[in-house]
């Protein structure tokens, strides 16, 4: 028997590894057009070490909604969902944009994860906290490399001052949705099960606004925000996003290696 | 119908003495990843724990560590656990060696420091500490890349975890 509980978990987890694994594609789209090789390799490996957080997260999740049925697998999940069935936010699935915005992006999301995973370390299911305990030292690699990048492209020339500037304005928008409350997640947080998002907004923010400022970049307050992704309603670049994600394993269903 | 009568501390050397894919003049047993071997019924449970959450070699691992228990004629299981969480402490004093004979920089022991005033690797070809970071990622999920101002060398350098 499947307990509402366990429903909501599903749910968390799921959310927790579509997060991962569209920035994990994301990333994977800038193989070959980073400005040099070493940060070809830099995204690959981040993107990398999301794919696993998403592979553990996304088999958790089929496995607590499954109960003693039959579990949708992670290739189910990653492959054969369709839009509307993804639960990650805006912030993820935005084009690769310049590599500015990549790096700005990539900053508020491995602190929000960073801070996430910190608070997750000892959740009482042994995958959800195995997963954080383990994930949250890879995260502040990555945090510290986005870190690198935002101070050198801030303070670095006027050229990349300007793009750098840029894509804090466009990032933006998309910060609030990391940190808004639901019904799933503030049921799982009354149990001792979830970390509500909107706990984390105060500690991120400092740790972002600290590297802007020292990266002489000003922080902005956006004028709208992105909504709806947790619900499964995505921005436009989503669906092209996922064609191309999803192409292989269903023109050749059961492709291997 | 099987002969032998391996043990379990055979099965923990054989699991132990089973060679990482990426670096393969260490052994899972220097890498610290073997966390448990036991009966589970008639058929060996051998516990492996990923060095990185996405690390392509963990499932070639594990196909290894099946070959190398069903060699000694008994059934196997592998499984995964990501908790404790793998730390570069758990690399044997054999295994840094091994990484450093091989041209690697081993990573430093002790607490890992998240802030800025990282630790600096020592030339792994010949020895001296005037080396700089080349590229924060490497070659495999675990290492980065650094060269030796002293002797020139770029070399791999696996990243405390």
């Amino acid at each position: 028997m499947i307990t509402r509980t366990d429903l909501s978990l599903a749910t968390y987890c799921l959310r927790l590894g579509d997060d991962a694994l569209v920035m994990s594609h994301r990333l994977g789209e800038w193989v070959t057009y980073a400005p040099q090789v070493e940060e070809d390799v830099a995204m690959a490996n981040i993107g990398l070490d999301l794919l696993g957080q998403a592979r553990a997260l996304l088999t958790r999740s089929g496995e607590l909604a499954a109960g003693d049925g039959p579990a949708a697998t992670e290739d189910d999940l990653a492959y054969w969902r369709d839009e509307r069935a993804f639960t990650n936010v805006h912030l993820v699935e935005q084009p690769r944009g310049d590599f500015a915005d990549v790096m700005v992006r990539l900053l508020w999301f491995a602190a929000y994860q960073h801070a996430l995973y910190a608070a997750l370390t000892d959740h009482p299911d042994p995958v959800l906290g195995g997963v954080a305990a383990k994930a949250v030292k890879e995260v502040a690699y990555h945090l510290d490399h986005a870190t690198q990048w935002v101070l050198r492209l801030g303070d670095g020339t006027a050229e990349s001052h300007r793009r750098a500037q840029d894509a804090v304005v466009a990032v933006a928008p998309y910060v609030d949705e990391l940190f808004t409350d639901d019904e799933v997640v503030t049921d799982l947080a009354d149990a001792g099960l979830a970390v509500l998002p909107s706990s984390l907004c105060a500690g991120v923010q400092s740790v972002v606004t600290a590297v802007l400022l020292q990266a002489t970049l000003t922080p902005v307050t956006p004028t709208w925000h992105a909504r709806g992704g947790r619900a499964g309603v995505h921005s436009e670049p989503m669906g092209p996003m996922l064609a191309v994600m999803q192409h292989l394993a269903r023109s050749h269903p059961g492709a291997s290696w | 119908m099987t002969t032998t009568a391996a043990t379990l501390d055979d099965v923990r050397r054989v699991v132990a003495d089973v060679p990482d894919p990426e670096l393969p003049f260490v052994t899972l047993g220097d890498l610290g990843v073997v966390r448990d071997v036991r009966w589970h019924g008639d058929t060996v449970l051998v516990t492996l724990t990923p060095t990185y959450s996405g690390c392509p070699a963990t499932e070639v691992i594990a196909r290894h560590v099946l070959e190398a228990v069903t060699g000694l004629g008994l059934a196997a299981e592998v499984r995964t656990v990501l908790a404790p969480a793998w730390t570069t402490d758990w690399i044997t004093k054999r295994g840094l060696k091994a990484l450093r004979d091989n041209g690697i920089a081993p990573p430093h022991q002790g607490p890992v420091s998240v802030t800025l005033g990282r630790h600096v690797p020592s030339c792994p070809r010949c020895g001296s500490s005037g080396t700089e970071e080349v590229s924060r990622f490497g070659a495999s999920a675990c290492t980065a890349l650094w060269r030796c101002r002293s002797c020139g060398e770029p070399f791999d350098h696996v990243r405390p975890l």
